[in-house]
């Protein structure tokens, strides 16, 4: 029957052919039309996981709807990146107003790909400057290629934490200040014990929770992307040094394979048996929330805090670190942006609401004037994650049009050197930088 | 006498009732089959981030992902591995669990449920249970090992070692092959074993004379289901990699799956990995089509070279 074959055949054809022109989403405009001042109900989900910080949100979003009736706040907690991508593409009635991310180097494809709304025009309504009201890398973080999509909703350092009676019984007087003091250390806090450790000095490989490629390389101020936009990797001997200085730790430790089994064996990074919590490392690398999670799992000894060592030449910069923090936007699929603005401003502008929340959760202050508010904790260990966060020398990873995936490629690099497959750390950062760079155009 | 006129009538109403009983499934193989398969067909020669509407880029992303997508080709050697090992393990051990059972007089029934079992736990939770079974530093195997002087390897944290501890996962949950092989034995005419018996023939003889020619079709099936299984690999080795790596899901550090040292990367994971997380549903559709054609290919080839497997009821 070929008159009917070539019906339906033509039929297949026109069906396909409709499908493929109807394509799924469509480039969000961002005009806010709504008025924040009627009662309505916006959707905020954020990435809080446990109780203490959920709570502390939750009692943020209280604060927010004591000043503003009219608008009520829907909070959905535990939202990890991969859901908020998700949802930020299809929109819809169960879709967030706003949002919160930890991932601070998703900013570039957040703002890139217009997933979430320029601020610049609600700012300026409202007339907050944000060169005047957030820290400089924090500022910068914040927004990509002269486009804001997020503001600063609480910030991270990092710092070494170290334990104060393990130090004593290696006969160690202070924290280290460079390297090479901090390489001696590690090697003398170590304790073998059959082919394991009873107790490990420092936890270099990658893997360790926090000991990323870019919470290391921040003590070298590297330089990620030249003017052009290009992959800097393989000409700033920053990242040669910081990654040889790396598996030179991991050798003089134990060796990759050694180490790795041991990392094995660690409790939750977030939870009470955190391997700094339970002595099974003396020294860590981790951000200012980890103070409050290991005090509150009650350890055996006495918590020291200090800025990460710097190397041996750059001794006049050390108690500078890595700054990321939380980044807060709005959603270009809401039909609320306007309400949402409201939230948006008072979680990260409004001085009372940003001191208290960092209280409670322990994070670092992400406003010029809550940095400096008397309400602020006192514990002078917190003091030394309030000092990382204001040291001009502090650094963070750019945005890029691609989000991290710059780091994710370093990370990788970083894998194969730690493990000794890359012996040539040259070669192996001018593969990656053509790697980066093939990426990002990839992506434009 | 039917005239022309009347026979085309006739012809049209035939095939206009063959198309109404083939509806429910036509309609079914367009919209879940046809047009997602065009579609994505489409979209790989599209730059399309999901945000914006997609366009045109031509060849783009084959060559991206070809060339300068570090995770493909350690991804495409993973998952080839899993197809020809894990498969041909589980077949085995499917098989040869099936032929103890059947052998079995007394307590069939609890044997049976026993190796049936594992199969219905979950996917994440018996990979989680595994990576602690397995954990090099702190698992019940590997003191059990080390007690009985067996050197232990690292399983999960040994890039040589994670795709034999995924397979040991595999072959663990083995219970819905096991199943099919033991109603398949099950079938196998007596008469036959009876004749062999007579002819002196052997354990061995046996097995490959009577019980393989007779079992051939389901092993067959359990080979080309296994295969497309096994191409299909996602969620054991994701949570494994991921578990094994001490990573945190949102601790908004970049995550990339594969520990260790991509060696539990598979072909399904840089599908989410470029779509979801990169934002690259182009490149995405390139390794889709990619996973597509080697289904297509595996399952063509076994079809075709089905080396005298399938001879009953031929």
């Amino acid at each position: 029957m070929p008159a009917f074959r070539r019906k339906s055949a033509a039929v297949l054809a026109a069906t396909a052919s409709i499908a493929l022109f109807a394509s799924a989403c469509t480039g969000q405009s961002s005009s806010a039309t709504d008025d924040a001042s009627k009662d309505t109900t916006i959707t905020f989900w954020h990435g809080w996981n446990s109780p203490g910080e959920a709570a502390a949100i939750q009692a943020d979003v209280d604060a927010f709807q004591k000043a503003h009736p009219n608008i009520h706040v829907k909070v959905v907690g535990g939202i990890n990146d991969d859901k908020i991508n998700q949802a930020l593409r299809a929109g819809g009635s169960n879709s967030p107003d706003v949002v919160s991310s930890f991932t601070t180097n998703n900013v570039g494809k957040f703002c890139s790909s217009n997933a979430l709304v320029d601020l610049a025009p609600f700012l300026k309504k409202d007339g907050i400057d944000p060169a005047k009201t957030f820290p400089k890398t924090m500022n910068e973080y914040t927004q990509f290629n002269g486009k804001r999509c997020t503001l600063p909703l609480l910030g991270d350092s990092y710092a070494l934490y170290y334990n104060k009676d393990a130090f004593k019984a290696a006969g160690i007087d202070g924290p280290p200040t460079t390297w090479s003091e901090f390489e001696a250390d590690a090697k003398l806090l170590t304790k073998p014990k059959g082919d394991s450790y009873e107790q490990l000095g420092f936890m270099p490989n990658y893997h360790g929770y926090e000991t990323t490629t870019e919470h290391y390389l921040a003590q070298w101020s590297p330089t990620y992307f030249d003017a052009s936009g290009k992959s800097n990797i393989a000409k700033d001997p920053a990242f040669e040094k910081g990654l040889a200085f790396q598996k030179q730790l991991v050798d003089g430790l134990g060796g990759f394979t050694k180490l790795e089994k041991f990392r094995a064996s660690f409790g939750e990074e977030y939870g009470d048996t955190n391997p700094f919590n339970t002595g099974q490392v003396a020294m860590a690398m981790d951000g200012e929330w980890r103070l409050g999670m290991a005090l509150a799992a009650k350890p055996k000894f006495d918590i020291g805090v200090a800025p990460l060592p710097v190397p041996d030449g750059q001794k006049a910069t050390h108690g500078k670190g890595y700054l990321t923090g939380t980044i807060a936007g709005i959603a270009a699929t809401s039909k609320k942006q306007n309400a949402g603005w409201e939230l948006v401003k008072f979680l990260t502008t409004d001085t009372d609401a940003v001191v208290d929340f960092a209280n409670a959760i322990h994070n670092v202050p992400s406003t010029l004037d809550a940095l400096k508010s008397p309400k602020l904790t006192a514990d002078p260990r917190f003091k030394t994650f309030l000092d990382i966060a204001q040291n001009p020398n502090s650094t963070t990873t750019p945005a890029s049009f691609n989000g991290g995936q710059y780091l994710v490629s370093l990370q990788n690099l970083g894998y194969d050197v730690e493990s000794g497959k890359q012996g040539d750390i040259k070669a192996g950062l001018a593969r990656t930088a053509q790697e980066i760079d093939a990426a990002i155009a990839q992506a434009k | 006498m039917s005239t022309p006129y009347t026979l085309r009538a006739k012809h049209r109403r035939s095939a206009l009732r063959t198309l109404a009983f083939l509806s429910p499934w036509l309609i079914g193989f367009c919209v879940f089959f046809a047009y997602p398969l065009i579609s994505t067909v489409s979209f790989s020669f599209t730059h399309y981030d999901g945000f914006s509407p997609a366009t045109f880029s031509g060849l783009k992303n084959w060559s991206y992902v070809f060339n300068d997508y570090p995770l493909f080709w350690p991804a495409l050697r993973n998952t080839l591995w899993l197809v020809v090992v894990m498969v041909a393990c589980r077949v085995v051990f499917g098989l040869g669990i099936g032929m103890l059972i059947t052998k079995i007089k007394t307590g069939v029934g609890v044997f049976r449920t026993l190796f049936y079992l594992p199969y219905l736990a979950p996917p994440v939770a018996a990979t989680l249970g595994f990576v602690f079974l397995l954990n090099p530093g702190t698992g019940p195997v590997n003191s059990l090992l080390g007690d009985l002087g067996i050197p232990a390897p690292d399983w999960f944290t040994d890039p040589s070692w994670s795709k034999p501890a995924l397979t040991l996962l595999a072959v663990w949950g083995v219970g819905d092959l096991m199943v099919i092989f033991m109603a398949a034995l099950l079938d196998v005419p007596k008469e036959q074993y009876e004749a062999a018996d007579l002819d002196g023939a052997r354990a061995w003889h046996k097995f490959r004379y009577v019980t393989l020619p007779n079992i051939s079709p389901i092993v067959m099936f359990a080979v080309v289901t296994g295969v497309i299984q096994a191409m299909q690999s996602y969620t054991q080795p994701l949570v494994a990699g991921k578990v094994a790596s001490g990573v945190i899901g949102n601790s908004g550090q970049p995550f990339e799956p594969g520990y260790p040292d991509k060696s539990t990367l598979t072909l399904p994971q840089l599908v989410y990995n470029l779509g979801f997380q990169r934002f690259d549903y182009g490149s995405a559709c390139v390794v889709a089509l990619v996973l597509f054609a080697l289904s297509m290919a595996f399952t063509a080839l076994l079809m075709k070279r089905r080396g005298g497997l399938i001879q009953a009821g031929e």
